[in-house]
């Protein structure tokens, strides 16, 4: 199957038939740390992914610039 | 996977809430913390315009979307930092939005208020691209507030966000961050205005969804300045935590809001002053702003 992965684009082919779960797992990713497309979906680490199968895996993380709740136009 | 309220397959897990929902009860869930967060802190009221600070990010946008049909009165200020193409595309997903939605966005360019643009800022400076950035960011959304007559800027700083930022500040025991670490700041001077975070309550995976099943076109690459930013690494090790232990992010930002955070306020106020040549607030005699301007004026 094959997953499409950002930051940069790219596309990975790994084996199929087994859940969202095992594919994180295998591409050693945190599943708290992407959505998990397929199509117009999200789907949840539960479900099977087929060998024919395409799953975006789309990084939730953002930011860079600490949001210094403190920070005071004065500052 | 079922939804926990109507039983439907199910798109996204929520571990730390042990719950699972489908497309439509997700964003009630959504919804609901956002007017949660809005009531617990009288962020803002139905009478008030609220300037919705946007990147053409998740976040921000999905923020935007939920005031939208909330029924607030908002204003989008887009804040154009000239980080080449990546500013490009987010303004114009911004400005895209905004069309769509039929809503005013108001835009600044840092290079026009500053004398250059991020990247120019960061060789200036020889300080990591994050600060002048986030200095500029910070003094733009409040004057243009100000100028505007709007009360109070709403910004997309999401649970991770506000984790990762106490997680820098307990590193280096800042203790005139922490007590100042607020899903809500009020205003203490009549030239600053409130600053809010209505998705404080909400984790980033949770905005992503919300931006995905919403179907808004929000700028997924990430800012190319942000690649080995220090709050970056604090959410990695605080992902890691969330993973083992689900749920670590939220006890660890809302122990601190409802617990820990009192013990750290000050008795006595800081000073606030007016900018001698801006005439914005300070707690010295020229602004952080103004300095930087100079300093950027210097080199050019």
């Amino acid at each position: 199957m094959k997953v499409v992965l950002r930051n940069p684009r790219r596309e990975v082919e790994v084996a199929g038939n087994r859940r969202v779960k095992d594919v994180l797992r295998d591409l050693d990713i945190i599943p708290e740390t992407v959505l998990v497309i397929r199509g117009d979906d999200l789907i949840t680490a539960d479900q099977h992914v087929k060998d024919d199968d395409t799953i975006e895996l789309r990084p939730v993380m953002s930011g860079g610039s600490a949001s210094r709740s403190a920070g005071e136009a004065s500052q | 996977m079922k939804c926990r309220k109507c039983g439907g397959t199910a798109v996204l897990e929520l571990r730390r809430h042990n719950a699972a929902f489908c497309a439509t009860d997700f964003q009630e869930f959504f919804r609901n913390q956002v007017r949660e967060a809005i009531r617990k802190h009288r962020m803002f009221t139905a009478d008030e315009t609220v300037l919705v600070a946007v990147s053409g990010g998740k976040d921000s946008l999905a923020l935007w979307d939920v005031l939208i049909d909330e029924g607030y009165r908002t204003t989008g200020l887009y804040l154009d930092l000239g980080i080449f193409d990546y500013s490009v595309e987010s303004r114009a997903k911004c400005e895209a939005f905004a069309t769509a939605r039929g809503v005013p966005l108001m835009i600044k360019r840092v290079e026009e208020e500053v004398g250059a643009p991020v990247p120019v800022i960061k060789q200036v400076t020889r300080r990591p691209p994050c600060s002048g950035c986030g200095l500029s960011k910070r003094y733009l959304m409040n004057r243009a507030a100000l100028e505007a007559g709007i009360p109070v800027v709403a910004t997309g700083h999401n649970l991770d966000d506000e984790a990762a930022t106490l997680f820098g500040s307990v590193m280096h025991w800042q203790m005139d961050a922490l007590p100042r670490q607020s899903p809500a700041l009020a205003s203490t001077h009549p030239k600053l205005v409130r600053r809010v975070k209505p998705l404080y309550r909400l984790s980033e995976r949770e905005t992503a969804a919300f931006a995905f099943l919403r179907r808004i076109d929000y700028i997924v690459e990430e800012c190319p300045f942000a690649k080995g930013a220090t709050s970056i690494a604090h959410k990695e090790v605080l992902n890691r935590m969330e993973d083992a232990s689900p749920g670590a992010k939220h006890n660890f930002l809302f122990g601190f809001l409802d617990k820990a955070r009192p013990a750290f306020e000050r008795a006595e106020g800081v000073e606030l002053h007016e900018c001698t040549r801006c005439g914005q607030v300070t707690t010295g005699t020229l602004c952080a702003f103004c300095k930087l301007a100079d300093q950027v004026k210097r080199s050019l």
